[in-house]
């Protein structure tokens, strides 16, 4: 990791106000990811692993308040910029991959048009110019054929063409910190492992810190260079890859790494983790959001979370690692 | 039950307006029923000494041209034009709810069949074809009221299609099926009940729909005949005297239309959020 | 794109047939004997036969349905009992009248509606919000004949702004000349101001008194709509992307929104041309619907059917127009199509 992180989010809370009341969706999250570097945030659903990538991008929806925190980029707090200064990095120094690329771009624009929007707004190109511009970024993404495919509206593009639309989207004013929201669900295997590809070649190219959010531990173990494992709102581990997948120091990781199909493993031996997510609801969570479901737990996870940093960089936050 | 009972008072809670619906709902249904008993005139008595009054203590509402009560009047219709329109709704639920469940249900030959004759009423604007199902089939009450049903039957028929196709293979139906119940009786005693709380809906978001067409019919002169009080005529009534600065014997009658109409449009809206699985957290 | 519009029309079609099949069953199912009835009540039996042999009355009745098309294919509509005028004459000199009503008010409604819908909708429980829903909700409760008096009342009698209720132009005003048939814009093509001033100042209010009662299917559409479109996938992308808010409210979020929009438009034109032939008796406006009440007053059935018929055949037309807009705008119909 280098001297200066490129993106580094510190003690980020946020809160949904709902009408069964308030949800505490992140506690205290904090991570940082250096430039150049890959790295993942793995948990299950609901664990609030898109909650803190669209805290960061400021694009929660209005119900999600963020109550506390910092999230630094290039010497500014992205948490305290005003609407309009925001707007001005994200989609320019800031990007976002979505889920789902087939409903996440817009149904009724055809696809150069959306990629020409981008660029008129952050690069200053004319319409004439964003258009060849467009082409490039299609090209750069491998689409075939890229001047017949601006043309195209995104329901004629398959899945995974309309991804790498979304990743030429995103790549197109050269971001310094691109953040993937399973980029690869909804798509077939081989599909999954090109645009996997396609998204770690371009970060390479470029230089950029990469974010890949994923339920899937096995896809970060082989993409990312680093794993941070997330539950309930909490970053619970943060680890270098291989030092998460050979010793993982937190209860919640070690389960999740044996549910974790690996090629050779036989389907007897997957392991399934006990409980739920806690209802982030309640008024009285304890310290430790996991505390309900594990089996090392003591009195002395009463006590507020700890967080145990080894030289390698190896952060853990439980009183009873492994 | 407990569930739909909280989320009802929390609807209520988050949107008074429903409420005063309610209250609007009593009132109106009090006119009705009690309207007759109440009135402190005669609504029919004409008396020409005492004609185009405006309103007054003696007179609430003032007196028509040829000197009848209006606010007696506007009492006494209330029955006629919600009776009117309740007839015209039950008729189009009643049809609209069996065709459309059966079409539905059944799929094939039923389905076409019902679907054209829905899309063929469709084609038409919908007062309009009020208008001519009344004018050829004769200017009776009892005509309003078929034609409004006619024209509400599309609403009924299309929620009703739908909601039984979704239920058709649904595992209660299924069951049903199995331990020998007939089609007919799988139709009537399964799907249709099933299909109630939300043909419920549609009803009160039709009935006020359903009295401003029958109110609009009389307007022109189809229908109710005077001297018979009923609001729409009132209101034709009335016109000719707005130019003249006499607004009393349009506006209350008017009045009185507008308000059932709102009530029923609010307490259809308020039913509406109620029942929706979407708005319940 | 004329592929599109010929499909269209050829699934139009089995729409009209129904159209034409209602009119003619209407035809037939006057009280009592149609032949007894347009003979007048001291005819002799011979001279009802002779009328019913007139009529095509003696035929069976799928030969009765062929003589109904191929006179309607000729443009006869039948003739007027009470004046003898040919009726499908009269429904095209009138048809402009309605229709310069039922487009305005379509304009107006739209020019209001829509916007509240988007504000009511990027501003979700706000006062605009609240305002907009009990202010649509009680217009739609709003008889456009009652409405229209009460305009009336405030603005003729009590304020003395609008001109008498009495039709098209005031007293002192010619029909502009004319191809359109739109006072208003045959008064504008011959530079006639004044023509035009008394065209727009009778029309004000009657619109007014119609486009208020489709003002709620229209707001709480593009209200729904708005919404849905804002909480979708795709508007997150563009904000994600730093497009500027009026861009995403407005190329991205509000295009979407239309569609459902338009397809409203449909509902909007059925309350319009049936809100019209109130209007019409209220301002004594000479439109196809006042020439059905006085038809309708004295029982003459021809013109209520040439009405009910031209009515509904502008409703498919306009229905069609609504459908081939659809396809405009959205890139995927036409191509499912």
């Amino acid at each position: 990791m280098s001297a200066v992180p490129a993106l580094e989010v510190r003690d980020l809370s946020v809160e949904f106000r709902t009408r069964s009341g308030i949800v505490r969706a992140l506690d205290n999250v904090g991570f940082a990811v250096g430039k150049g570097e890959t790295a993942a945030l793995v948990g299950e659903s609901g664990s609030g692993k898109s909650v803190t990538a669209y805290a960061v991008m400021r694009i929660l929806d209005p119900a999600g308040k963020i109550t506390a925190g910092r999230a630094m980029f290039g010497g500014i707090d992205l948490l305290q910029q005003s609407e309009k200064d925001i707007a001005e990095l994200r989609g320019r120094d800031l990007s976002m991959i979505f889920q789902s690329p087939r409903t996440a771009l817009n149904p009724i624009r055809r696809v150069g048009a959306q990629l020409a929007d981008v660029l008129v707004r952050h690069a200053g190109a004319t319409s004439a110019g964003a258009r060849t511009q467009a082409i490039e970024m299609l090209k750069k993404v491998r689409i075939p054929d890229p001047e017949r495919r601006a043309m195209a509206y995104p329901f004629e593009l398959s899945g995974g063409m309309c991804q790498r639309v979304m990743i030429a989207l995103a790549l197109a004013c050269r971001p310094a910190v691109l953040i993937a929201d399973e980029p690869t669900t909804g798509l077939d295997v081989t599909t999954q492992a090109t645009i996997m590809d396609l998204i770690t070649e371009l970060a390479a190219e470029t230089g950029m810190a990469t974010i890949l959010i994923t339920h899937d531990l096995g896809l970060a173990a082989e993409y990312c260079q680093r794993i941070m494992v997330m539950h309930a709102g909490h970053v619970v581990e943060d680890a270098p890859t291989s030092a998460l997948m050979q010793r993982a120091l937190h209860p919640y990781s070690a389960k999740l790494i044996a549910a974790t199909p690996a090629a050779s493993a036989e389907l007897d031996r997957l392991a399934s983790i006990p409980g739920n997510l806690p209802d982030l609801r309640r008024a009285d969570l304890p310290p430790c959001r996991y505390c309900a479901r594990c089996e090392r737990r003591t009195d002395a996870c009463e006590q507020p979370l700890p967080r145990h940093v080894q030289p390698d960089g190896h952060a853990v936050a439980c009183w009873n690692p492994l | 039950m407990i569930a739909l009972l909280r989320h009802m008072r929390y609807v209520l809670s988050e949107n008074p307006v429903t409420l005063l619906a309610f209250a609007l709902f009593a009132v109106l249904v009090l006119a009705a029923v009690l309207g007759p008993s109440l009135t402190p005139h005669d609504p029919l008595a004409t008396d020409s000494t005492r004609a185009l009054q405006p309103p007054s203590a003696t007179y609430w509402f003032g007196t028509d041209q040829i000197g009848r009560d209006v606010f007696s009047r506007v009492l006494v219709a209330t029955r006629l034009d919600l009776a009117i329109a309740m007839a015209a709704v039950v008729i189009a639920f009643v049809f609209g709810a069996l065709g459309g469940a059966a079409a539905g249900y059944f799929g094939g030959w039923t389905e076409r069949v019902i679907s054209r004759l829905v899309d063929t009423v469709m084609a038409f604007p919908l007062f309009v074809l009020a208008m001519g199902i009344v004018a050829s089939m004769g200017n009776t009450v009892g005509n309003i009221v078929l034609a409004t049903g006619i024209i509400n039957f599309p609403i009924y028929a299309r929620v009703a299609r739908a909601e039984a196709n979704i239920r058709r293979n649904a595992g209660f139906i299924e069951a049903a099926r199995l331990s020998g119940n007939g089609e007919a009786r799988i139709l009537l005693m399964h799907i249709v009940p099933n299909i109630l709380p939300i043909m419920a809906v549609q009803m009160s978001l039709t009935m006020g729909y359903a009295i401003l067409n029958a109110a609009g019919l009389s307007f022109i002169g189809l229908g109710v005949r005077p001297p018979t009080p009923e609001w729409g005529i009132m209101v034709a009534e009335g016109a000719a005297f707005i130019v003249s600065g006499e607004w009393w014997v349009a506006l209350f009658p008017g009045l009185a239309l507008m308000l059932a109409v709102f009530c029923f449009n609010l307490l259809g809206d308020g039913f509406r959020d109620i029942l929706d699985p979407r708005k319940r957290t | 794109m004329l592929r599109f519009i010929l499909k269209r029309l050829a699934a139009a079609l089995p729409t009209v047939f129904g159209v034409l099949v209602v009119t003619f069953v209407m035809a037939r199912a006057l009280p009592g004997d149609p032949a007894a009835y347009f003979a007048g009540p001291a005819a002799t039996r011979e001279a009802i036969e002779q009328i019913r042999a007139k009529l095509g009355l003696d035929k069976s009745v799928p030969e009765q349905f062929g003589i109904y098309l191929r006179d309607l294919a000729q443009g006869e509509f039948g003739k007027s009992l009470s004046t003898g005028q040919s009726v499908g004459r009269e429904l095209v000199t009138r048809l402009p009248a309605s229709l310069e009503l039922v487009l305005g008010a379509l304009l107006l409604s739209m020019a209001i509606a829509i916007p509240l819908g988007v504000l009511a909708a990027t501003r979700p429980g706000s006062w605009i919000d609240h305002t907009a829903r009990v202010v649509t909700t009680a217009g739609v409760s709003l008889p456009a004949f009652f409405t229209g008096l009460v305009l009336i009342y405030v603005f003729y009698y009590l304020l003395g702004w609008a001109p008498a209720p009495m039709g098209r132009l005031d007293a002192f005003a010619s029909a502009p000349p004319g191809l359109t048939g739109f006072y208003v814009i045959d008064a504008l093509i011959a530079g006639e101001g004044e023509t035009f001033i008394s065209a727009v100042s009778q029309l004000i209010l009657p619109i007014v008194a119609l486009a208020i009662f489709t003002l709620a299917p229209l707001a709480r559409m593009t209200r729904a709509a708005m919404l849905e479109v804002l909480a979708s996938d795709f508007i997150r992308t563009a904000r994600a992307s730093g497009l500027p808010p009026s861009m995403v409210t407005y190329r991205y979020a509000f295009r979407n929104a239309l569609l459902p929009v338009i397809t409203t438009l449909g509902m909007v034109f059925s309350f319009l041309l049936g809100g019209a032939v109130l209007v019409e008796k209220v301002f004594a406006w000479p439109g196809i619907g006042a020439f059905a009440i006085e038809a309708l007053i004295a029982s003459d059935y021809a013109p209520i059917q040439g009405f009910v018929l031209t009515m509904a055949l502008l409703y498919v037309a306009l229905n069609l127009v609504i459908d081939v807009l659809y396809g405009v705008i959205d890139p995927r119909v036409g191509l499912e199509a």
